[in-house]
């Protein structure tokens, strides 16, 4: 099997998590959608990393690993303390930052 | 000699300072420094006699001022023949002015401040005539100027007071731009602005410069001087004390300009078109002047123009080559006497009269005021050149050395000092006789009652100078001859003689009866209010031919006129364009504002436009 | 210690004692601001006895390295320009705190804050006139901003935030111009393989015409805002509206001349054939500053602005006098500075009491104070005096040699220049008639004379403009090296006499 298959799908599951950044308003689909962007980009780097032969790529993938996991861990806790005080997860209602 | 100088300076300073605690005696203190300052300078004179020609002057070096590159300038002081003259001349007069002003301004509460002023005045003069470089003359000059100003301004909660004495601090100001640049020219010609050193580099100068430096200086002196096109601040410089009227207005400060001149003659000596502008300016002043004068009411301005029409004399004779110089000191000393005598007699009139000036509403006060009308007479004589009083021998010798001139400039020169003489007599005439003379036109409520001896002693004093001063200065030549080393007379004194002085003499003394006679048929008889149908001359003269109403016109409307418009041009044209560039950054800014809709997905968004952007940008740059 | 470093740091020291003050004790804080202030006079007093005079160069220099990757040092020494402005500033803030000394109640920030933000000021502006590094000079020159923009914005009157602004913003713009002009005299002293920021060894390196031009430009544009010269002006007299007596004092009297000591400093030292291209354009502009100035002071209606508008006709005789490029033109316009420095706080001082008194600014609303208040109208009258140079008051002094430097080099300029002379003539006679002479005018009736703490605070003022009209020999004296030294820099001398030679 061609190896540049495994880059297509990184940069198909990269488009599908970006769209539904854009598109979606609920804050926990935004954040899988993200969450889907940096695991297509683990697979692209582990892509790589095969293609080059070397492990570069492969332990990139593993520090991107772990900034998503401290990631997850804070973005959820504000999205929690959001829902709680606005009794809503969607994003357009947190638009405080205007005015 | 410091001490001439350092005596009144501090005097006035320490009167200025200690405020009301020296109103008891701050007059005394004032009037002794004065005093003290005329017994120095009587000891310097005839410490002077022990020496010769030009070993009399003497230098004091006091400290170095202003040392920068090749400009240097010391405090130094020059004592010589000509500014011994002058510190006579300012002391003397200063200290009778000073005596008669202690009863003068009896009833005034700020008297201290008076005599402070009058100190300061001292101050400044006489290191205006005793500095040994046109910079230490210049600070005398602004210096005297500044008494002048406070003097003139002394009762400034009247406001046309407070206004006459800024204008006259600014005509001056006008002429102290020209002494400063004529300094200038002096010091990028010479690398000096000493006499000395002048006086050295002069004949190597090209004659434009000659002739620039001295037309400065002229601009200078009209400006001290109240000469034509500067003279309109001095009609109204008589809202001062009439005791300063007399000291400055009169007597010194106003005849600086003729100092100045006659110490510069190597200058005018050396620049025959300089001395054209010179004679120019003093004929046409003194003319001025005397028509000014016959169409006064007030008595002091009366007495103002024919100050300026007499200093007009005096320029005119500097102007006249080096032979004109002593003759113009020597009128500047017998014009000090009378008309300081004079002023003062107005003085006393007005003291008696409840400070009325107009003289319509005098009349008779021969009968109330006999002293005042004996010595104002006195004066009135020396003024016309009766022979034998002071007038005759100093103000027949300038229209003698005018016509001497020779050819037309000669003719013009001495018929204009001729005309004034007899327009002099026709002023003067009608001052005395609407003061002293005819039926008396004055209320009842008014009491006029002779002045007290503080007033009238200095009076009597000045009036037996104006009688014996002129005979005492020209008595074998004494004062020609004192001069020369000075002025350097000595080269052209032999000029041809085309008018004999007895020629002149009874011409001169025609035209004065001719003047007084008429004046005395006109005014016989004396309206209490000024006629309105007269000639369009005497309508002319009534306005100060217009100096007033053309300085207004030409200096202060379009001045007024151009600040505005600057005022608003700064606000709307400079900083308008500050704020306009603040606006269009405040216009942007609204519009790039919008942006920020405060929705994540936007943002979000314009992220992934900005990384694809930034993608393109990258691969079409490296493919 | 070094005495420089000492007099730089003293204001700081009295920062620290400020901070652990209680904020209420307002008596307390007032009299730390006096004693420090006090101190750093005496400790910059005793510099006198350590500066050799009559010697060319920097003296009681310090150094120590700040960055050393691009060679910048926290370099400082004095010559004779600096130091007398050094003095100036650490006489003048002394009487600013005694004599505006409840100005600062009622100010947006507390008392404190005021007198820290003045302290550091005091700091700041003699480590601008002491830095002999280019990179310090620049670093302090912005950091000076902060504390006038607080005192502005925080301490003054009417539209105070709107003026701090606009000279935050203006100041702003002409320190980016010089931040590029010293990044690239910086490079080009790194291509010639001697990187550095010393004012001195700046000096020496060879710049082309061409790049000369820019970076001349790059400072001067910094330098004409702060002077500031026609057209860079329109910040001042609202800045001067706005402020406090004692800020418009510090600003006009002392940080102004940061403008123009950095003309001569940078502008002439480093740039020597841009300054002779540039110099009979810069005499055009300071002609206008000089006549503009005058007619819009004439035009004034509130005292503040009028005073502003003298000051901007006087930095036009201060530029010119620097861009004549004679040493009679160089040292009368550094003594000028100074004089500048003490006639611009005698009338802001004295303008400040009578604005205080009668709680309006404009003139009309004055009038007939002689009468009532003779000590303060006197006062008035000699600062007035002093502004429009009378002789034997010591701006005459600097007013002429400027003038008479101008002449011997450029005589339709000094011609010109002398205009200024009647226009001053009128613009303080004008204010002195309308403010202190005529009869009382209504609302003037409780004012009252000037009280001892304000006799205090103006004696100094006035004995230092007597002083130095009568006998300045002394500050010439320590000006005239550093004035041959920038011309032999810029390589000119002076013209020789026409005649007699």
């Amino acid at each position: 099997m061609d190896i540049s298959n495994y880059l297509y799908l990184s940069v198909i599951l990269f488009v599908i998590g970006a769209l539904g950044v854009l598109i979606r308003r609920n804050a926990i689909v935004i954040f899988m959608c993200i969450e889907l962007m940096l695991n297509a980009s683990n697979l692209a780097l582990v892509t790589f990393s095969r293609i080059n032969g070397n492990l570069d790529g492969q332990v990139a993938s593993f520090f991107t690993m772990v900034v998503a996991a401290c990631e997850v861990v804070v973005g959820l806790a504000i999205i929690v303390t959001i829902y709680r005080s606005r009794r809503s997860a969607s994003v357009d209602d947190a638009s405080l930052l205007k005015n | 000699m410091v001490y001439l100088i350092a005596l009144p300076l501090f005097s006035a300073g320490l009167l200025l300072l200690l405020g009301r605690i020296a109103d008891k005696w701050g007059h005394l203190l004032a009037t002794l420094v004065s005093a003290s300052t005329f017994g120095i300078g009587v000891a310097e004179f005839f410490a002077m006699h022990k020496h010769t020609g030009a070993n009399r002057a003497a230098t004091q070096k006091l400290f170095e001022w202003i040392s920068v590159g090749n400009f240097k300038v010391d405090a130094s002081l020059l004592l010589d023949q000509l500014s011994i003259c002058f510190v006579l001349l300012i002391t003397g007069v200063g200290t009778l002015i000073h005596i008669y002003s202690i009863a003068y301004m009896d009833h005034d509460k700020d008297r201290r401040r008076f005599f402070a002023y009058l100190n300061l005045f001292i101050a400044a003069m006489l290191l205006l005539v005793l500095g040994d470089s046109y910079l230490n003359l210049y600070v005398g000059w602004e210096g005297v100027g500044l008494a002048s100003y406070l003097l003139i301004g002394f009762w400034n909660q009247n406001p046309t007071y407070a206004v006459a004495a800024k204008k006259a601090f600014i005509a001056n100001r006008v002429g102290d731009v020209g002494l400063s640049l004529a300094i200038m020219i002096s010091f990028a010609q010479f690398g000096s602005v000493s006499f000395e050193g002048v006086k050295a580099g002069a004949p190597h100068a090209s004659p434009a410069a000659l002739t620039a430096i001295g037309a400065m200086l002229l601009l200078a002196a009209a400006g001290k001087s109240a000469q034509f096109p500067l003279q309109s601040w001095l009609g109204d410089a008589m809202a001062g004390p009439t005791p300063v009227s007399a000291l400055i207005h009169a007597a010194t400060m106003v005849t600086a300009g003729v100092y100045l001149i006659t110490r510069s003659n190597f200058i005018f000596d050396a620049s025959s078109t300089a001395r054209i502008l010179v004679v120019t300016v003093g004929t046409i002043t003194l003319l001025f002047g005397a028509i000014v004068g016959t169409a006064k009411d007030d008595i002091k301005k009366a007495l103002a123009a024919s100050t300026m029409s007499q200093i007009g004399y005096m320029i005119l004779a500097t102007g006249l080559g080096p032979v004109g110089y002593a003759f113009a000191i020597m009128h500047l000393l017998t014009h000090g006497f009378f008309k300081a005598g004079m002023f003062l007699g107005a003085g006393s009139v007005m003291h008696g009269m409840d400070d009325e000036v107009n003289m319509r509403k005098y009349g008779g006060l021969a009968k109330f005021m006999p002293i005042t009308a004996v010595t104002f007479g006195l004066g009135y004589l020396a003024i016309l050149g009766v022979p034998p009083f002071a007038g005759f021998y100093s103000k027949d010798k300038i229209i003698e050395t005018a016509f001497n001139q020779g050819g037309g400039k000669g003719i013009i020169l001495g018929g204009a000092a001729l005309l004034g003489a007899a327009i002099t007599a026709f002023y003067m005439t009608r001052v005395v006789v609407l003061t002293f003379a005819g039926a008396r036109r004055w209320k009842d409520g008014s009491h006029p009652h002779e002045s007290s001896v503080l007033m009238w002693g200095p009076m009597v004093v000045l009036a037996i100078g104006s009688v014996a001063s002129g005979f005492l200065l020209s008595m074998g030549s004494s004062l020609v001859n004192w001069l020369q080393p000075v002025v350097n007379a000595s080269h052209a004194t032999g000029g041809e003689e085309l008018m004999k002085p007895l020629v002149v003499s009874i011409l001169a003394l025609g035209v004065v009866l001719l003047g007084a006679g008429f004046a005395i048929t006109k005014y016989r008889t004396v309206p209490e209010v000024a006629p309105e149908k007269v000639s369009i001359f005497t309508k002319i003269a009534r306005k100060d031919i217009y100096q007033d109403v053309f300085n207004d016109a030409v200096l202060v409307k379009p001045g007024t006129t151009l600040t505005a418009g600057l005022v608003a041009t700064d606000h709307n044209v400079i900083d308008g364009a500050v704020r306009l560039v603040g606006w269009v950054i405040a216009e942007i800014s609204d519009v790039l504002r919008k942006i920020q809709n405060g929705y994540v997905r936007t943002y979000a968004l314009t992220m992934f436009a900005g990384v694809l952007i930034g993608a393109v940008i990258l691969w079409v740059v490296t493919a | 210690m070094n005495l420089l470093v000492a007099t730089l740091l003293l204001p700081l020291l009295g920062v620290v004692a400020l901070v652990f003050a209680p904020r209420e004790n307002s008596k307390l804080i007032k009299q730390i601001a006096l004693g420090s202030s006090l101190v750093t006079l005496v400790v910059s007093l005793l510099m006198l006895t350590k500066y050799k005079f009559g010697v060319t160069g920097f003296q009681l220099v310090s150094s120590h390295s700040w960055f050393k990757f691009f060679n910048i040092n926290f370099a400082v020494g004095i010559d004779g320009l600096a130091l007398v402005l050094i003095l100036l500033t650490t006489v003048l803030v002394p009487i600013v705190v005694v004599g505006g000394w409840n100005e600062s109640e009622g100010g947006r920030w507390s008392v404190k804050t005021f007198y820290l933000l003045i302290l550091v000021l005091e700091s700041f502006m003699i480590g601008v006139f002491a830095a002999t590094d280019v990179f310090l000079f620049y670093v302090i020159f912005e950091a000076m901003l902060i504390p006038v923009y607080f005192l502005i914005g925080g301490y003054g009157r009417g539209d105070r935030a709107a003026a701090a602004l606009k000279f935050l913003l203006y100041s702003l713009f002409g320190g980016l111009l010089m931040l590029a002009a010293v990044i690239g005299i910086f490079m080009i002293s790194a291509n010639q393989g001697a990187a550095s920021f010393d004012v001195t060894a700046l000096s020496h390196i060879k710049i082309s015409h061409n790049t000369q031009d820019w970076l001349f430009l790059g400072f001067f544009v910094a330098f004409a805002i702060k002077a500031p010269l026609f057209p860079f002006h329109t910040w001042l007299p609202g800045a001067a509206r706005s402020a406090t007596p004692g800020t418009s004092i510090l600003v006009l009297g002392i940080l102004d001349k940061v403008g123009t000591y950095g003309m001569i400093r940078f502008c002439l030292t480093l740039f020597p054939e841009a300054t002779k291209t540039f110099a009979p354009y810069i005499i055009v502009l300071s002609l206008l500053s000089i006549i503009y100035g005058a007619f819009l002071a004439i035009g004034q209606k509130d005292l503040n602005s009028l005073i502003a508008f003298t000051s901007i006709s006087h930095f036009g005789f201060i530029v010119l006098g620097i861009f004549a490029l004679t040493s009679q033109g160089i040292t009368g316009a550094s003594l000028y500075m100074v004089n500048h420095g003490f006639s611009t706080a005698a009338l802001f001082l004295i303008g400040g009491w009578m604005i205080e008194r009668r709680k309006s600014m404009q003139i009309e609303d004055f009038g007939g104070l002689q009468r009532i208040t003779p000590v303060m109208a006197w006062l008035f009258f000699i600062a007035g005096m002093s502004a429009l140079a009378l002789p034997g008051l010591s701006s005459f002094v600097s007013e002429f040699l400027v003038l008479v430097g101008t002449f011997t080099r450029y005589p339709a300029a000094a011609v010109i220049g002398t205009l200024g002379i009647v226009l001053a003539a009128l613009y303080v006679l004008l204010l002195v008639q309308r403010s202190l002479h005529g009869p009382l005018k209504a609302g003037n009736e409780e004012t009252h004379d000037l009280v001892l703490r304000e006799k205090i605070a103006i004696a100094p003022v006035i004995v230092a403009l007597v002083l130095l009209g009568f006998y300045p020999k002394p500050a010439i004296h320590v000006i005239n090296p550093m004035t041959s030294q920038v011309l032999s820099q810029v390589q000119v001398s002076d013209p020789s006499p026409l005649a007699g030679k």
